[in-house]
């Protein structure tokens, strides 16, 4: 094996605890104040980019790219810290990310994006994303878009890939009832739906950083506006989860009432 | 590292890793925006090619990186009301509408707020006028809802053609253009733990270390922080900025210079209700509530949004001065919760202020350094303002070292003096800078002398002033038992103090109530608890894998402390008695980073310096709002 080329597909979502509010904008909902709101890259997707950036580095000759559809400034301003932790190449596409887009126009255009980076081989090719998100989770989206590369052998709820000696993959894959079930693909190509993984984030590398930075400009420049967000998708309501904070300031409570509340806060959904 | 028989393993030391870059900058704020938007335009021709050469990549512009502490360039905390001078110098023409939230000043008021509530501790002279105010106020067109709109107020205290900004929101401005022109490296979430210094010349930074426990160390995935090596380092990191304090304690403090004066700003920023009619560019400057010592501001941002906040000052001698209980109750004045009432908090934040202005300026450059923004001295602490100041002081840096590239002259001290200081000291910073030097140091004597200094100070254009030298602040506060003298008695003092000891909770609510300050009546949407703000506003995290950056040196120091200012003032609760009650608990988790502790220490060791180190630390706000 002379490497794989994996190409991991995330994008960007809101940081964490912000208060999200949908609004309608011109073409259907948007996030309200979304350009304002720190995003940070999808949790999903950066277990996916932790994990190839750790597959490439123990498989000599691999290359990691990272397909990101998002607001171009935000993309931006969230690579400045991804940038930091694995060495990769961006692939940026310029376009909302605030989750309403349908799942089809945002596997197409992630499928263009991935057809055309240059010198892509379908022999060494892993896709990578998160098999869920913190704003597009459609639970389709990759599907769709391992179809559209013709690629099927795909795995959802991944949380190890394994090469063997062989040259093929082991792979570690979530079943129903906190199972794992354990299958074996001949080899690339093949879509990988992440899970957790087993990586804790990596630590923030200057180097890394600098050599990143030299390939994430000029990506964010030549970015073209992808064609996600304009269909004929229509929106009959948008709701917020019902969960939100509640305060309520109570002393002395038993800490058998405070569990029993909270049974029963977290029983209302 | 131990085995599981408990066994010592000795694993091998992860060696430091270093690199070389041309310039190493520290901090980005609106100083380190001003240099680096100015030193960027100057470091390539318009064909693209090098306008001058890196010493450490042959061929190619110098290599200029910059480190920022906090998780985004954006998620420092300070609306402000700016003139704007330095800024639109560097970007003439600006148009204040590509910025979020920003907008243009349109209308000023200056206020006396009186106390509707009794609960204040106002001075005689201080209650006479509040008598008088309210017993002829109704003749007069500029008294109501318990606050006097000052007729008049002289020129320096305008911001008149100014700009109301989110320094959040301006800081990413900056930033995506900057990281957009290629020219120079912006990394957020990379804190600076100290300067690299060779003999008396500065060579470069250190960053802190990752992977590391709570005391620092080595812990799993350890990665000894990297040495970042420079011909140049530039240092803007703030006034509690571990890089700036560290030059500070190596160089010394050039003769009479000292960082005394300081404030706890706090502000929240606020979804203002649909029956709000202020206009956007409205600014409401106040001062006499909730204490006479806190002044408070409201300035109205494009949106129906608006940022209202207080200043704590260290002049202020309360040793329970939380200021977030103080916050709550200025935003429920009767003048200004007309305009809040039914608001939604959308952010929340707090930060020091270095207050000393130019009495406070450091050795500015050396050796391989050079000291811009509010670290620096920069802010005019009679018209109260500081961004412009910082922002024009970096780019007069970033004039200077272009220069010398040009010449291809090192970066001496000499050499800085001659292109950076000498530009600087013939500026308009330098000369207003001047004027407000001594004009607050009336405040030492109280609020009506402080009020009376300053405009003395304004008005003779710094000729004359009134008022002490400034203290430390550990010189002025006295017992808790002595600031409430004639309210509470000490009996009753030492019985809230165990009863809170027990709970963990600082004693500010339970002494303000006791003081007659009512209970705050929580809404869930502006009067919220302290918890919900760090969380609801402030969304303040912190990553795991770095020390705590807030370290009391001296355990036994803090067992024999009465007052433990350091738990009342902390902006975030971050502070808390400990278990036994002697050495308080840090929580880094819910640390926004104002650095409060550090000057509000009662107990110092050496010199100046107090009990609490506040070092590079990690995580922080994560609300670009502020």
């Amino acid at each position: 094996m002379s490497g794989y080329q994996i190409v991991v597909c995330g994008s960007i979502v809101p940081d964490p605890l912000q208060t999200l509010e949908p609004v309608t904008g011109p073409s259907g909902p948007v996030l309200k104040n979304e350009l304002m709101l720190p995003a940070v890259l999808d949790p999903w997707a950066g277990h996916a980019l932790y994990e190839a950036a750790n597959l490439a580095a123990k498989t000599p000759g691999s290359k990691v790219w990272l397909v990101s559809l998002g607001p171009k400034a935000k993309v931006q301003q969230v690579m400045m810290a991804v940038g930091q932790k694995v060495p990769f190449e961006l692939v940026a596409l310029d376009g909302p990310a605030g989750g309403f887009v349908d799942a089809h126009e945002t596997a197409a255009a992630l499928a263009d994006a991935v057809k055309a980076i240059p010198g892509i081989d379908r022999t060494k090719l892993l896709v990578f994303g998160g098999w869920e998100s913190a704003s597009r989770g459609a639970g389709a989206t990759l599907q769709i878009l391992g179809e559209r590369l013709e690629i099927h052998d795909q795995f959802q709820g991944v949380d190890q890939i394994a090469p063997q000696a062989d040259g093929s993959l082991e792979i570690l894959e979530r079943v129903e009832g906190g199972q794992h079930q354990i299958s074996v693909v001949a080899g690339p190509p093949a879509l990988l739906g992440w899970a957790t993984g087993n990586l804790p984030e990596p630590r923030n590398n200057p180097q890394v950083g600098m050599a990143n930075m030299r390939g994430i400009m000029p990506a964010l420049q030549k970015s073209k506006p992808a064609k996600v967000g304009t269909g004929d998708l229509q929106y009959l309501a948008v709701t917020l989860p019902k969960a939100q904070r509640e305060t309520r300031v109570v002393k002395n409570m038993p800490t058998d009432e405070i569990a029993r509340e909270i049974v029963e806060w977290i029983s209302k959904d | 590292m131990s085995n599981e028989n408990g066994a010592i393993i000795s694993t091998p030391e992860p060696e430091r890793q270093s690199m070389e870059v041309d310039i190493a900058c520290v901090g980005f704020g609106p100083a380190m925006g001003g240099f680096l938007t100015t030193l960027s335009r100057g470091l390539s021709n318009a064909d693209g090619t090098p306008a001058v050469e890196s010493a450490v990549s042959p061929g190619m512009p110098p290599q200029v990186v910059c480190y920022e502490r906090a998780d985004g360039l954006g998620f420092g905390v300070s609306g402000v009301v700016t003139r704007a001078r330095g800024i639109r110098a560097t970007f003439p023409g600006l148009d204040a509408s590509q910025i979020p939230m920003a907008t243009a000043i349109k209308h000023e008021r200056v206020l006396y707020l009186l106390d509707p509530i009794g609960a204040s501790r106002r001075s005689a002279a201080l209650r006479a006028a509040d008598l008088g105010i309210k017993a002829w106020g109704r003749l007069l067109p500029w008294y109501r809802d318990h606050a006097l709109e000052l007729p008049y107020a002289p020129a320096f205290l305008h911001k008149k053609g100014g700009l109301v900004l989110s320094i959040g929101q301006f800081n990413q401005w900056v930033g995506e253009q900057l990281m957009a022109g290629g020219q120079v490296q912006l990394w957020p979430g990379m804190p600076v733990s100290q300067p690299l210094v060779d003999g008396d010349k500065v060579v470069g930074v250190r960053l802190v270390d990752q992977g590391v426990a709570k005391n620092g160390a080595p812990d799993a995935g350890y990665m000894p922080g990297m040495d970042v090596k420079a011909q140049l380092t530039v240092v803007a990191d703030g006034p509690v900025g571990a890089v700036g304090r560290a030059l500070d304690e190596r160089f010394g403090m050039p003769e009479g210079h000292h960082v005394r004066e300081w404030a706890v700003g706090m502000k929240m920023v606020v979804d203002l209700p649909e029956i709000c009619t202020l206009p956007e560019g409205t600014v409401f400057h106040t001062f006499g509530y909730p204490e006479p010592e806190i002044f408070g501001f409201m300035y109205v941002h494009p949106g129906r949004v608006a940022s209202v906040g207080i200043f704590v000052p260290s002049w202020f001698d309360s040793p329970i001065r939380t200021s977030y209980l103080y916050l709550q109750h200025y935003v429920q004045h009767p003048y200004v919760w007309q305009y809040l009432k039914g608001g939604k908090m959308r952010s929340w934040g707090a930060k020091s202020l270095q207050e000393s202005g130019k009495r406070g300026e450091p050795r500015l450059v050396g050796d391989g350094f050079a000291r811009i923004g509010e670290s620096s001295g920069t802010t005019n602490v009679l018209t109260g303002s500081g961004v412009d100041e910082a922002w024009a002081s970096g780019a007069q840096l970033a004039e200077g070292v272009l220069e010398l590239l040009h010449a291809k002259k090192p970066f001496t001290r000499e050499n800085l003096e001659a292109a950076y200081v000498a530009r600087r000291r013939a500026s308009w910073v330098e000369e207003e800078g001047l004027v407000a030097e001594k004009a607050r140091d009336g405040f030492g004597r109280g609020v009506v002398t402080g009020l009376l200094g300053m405009a003395l100070s304004g008005m003779t254009k710094g000729m004359l002033n009134l008022g002490p030298e400034p203290v430390p602040p550990h010189e002025r506060l006295g017992s808790i038992e002595g600031y409430y003298q004639g309210k509470i008695p000490t009996a009753e003092v030492a019985r809230i103090r165990d009863e809170c000891r027990k709970k963990g909770q600082s004693l500010a609510a339970a002494l303000m109530r006791r003081a007659g300050w009512p209970d705050i009546p929580y809404d869930g949407q502006l009067l919220v608890t302290h918890q919900d703000a760090l969380l609801v506003g402030g969304k303040v995290q912190a990553p795991g894998g770095y020390a705590d950056h807030v370290v009391f040196l001296q355990p036994a120091v803090c067992e024999s402390c009465g007052s433990k200012t350091c738990i009342e003032i902390c902006s975030a609760q971050a502070i808390a008695p400990g278990e036994t009650g002697g050495v308080p608990a840090f929580d880094r988790e819910k640390c926004v980073h104002c650095g409060a502790c550090l000057w509000n220490c009662t107990q110092a060791l050496e010199g100046e310096t107090t009990n609490i180190a506040f070092r590079a630390g990690a995580g922080g706000l994560h609300s670009a709002e502020n």
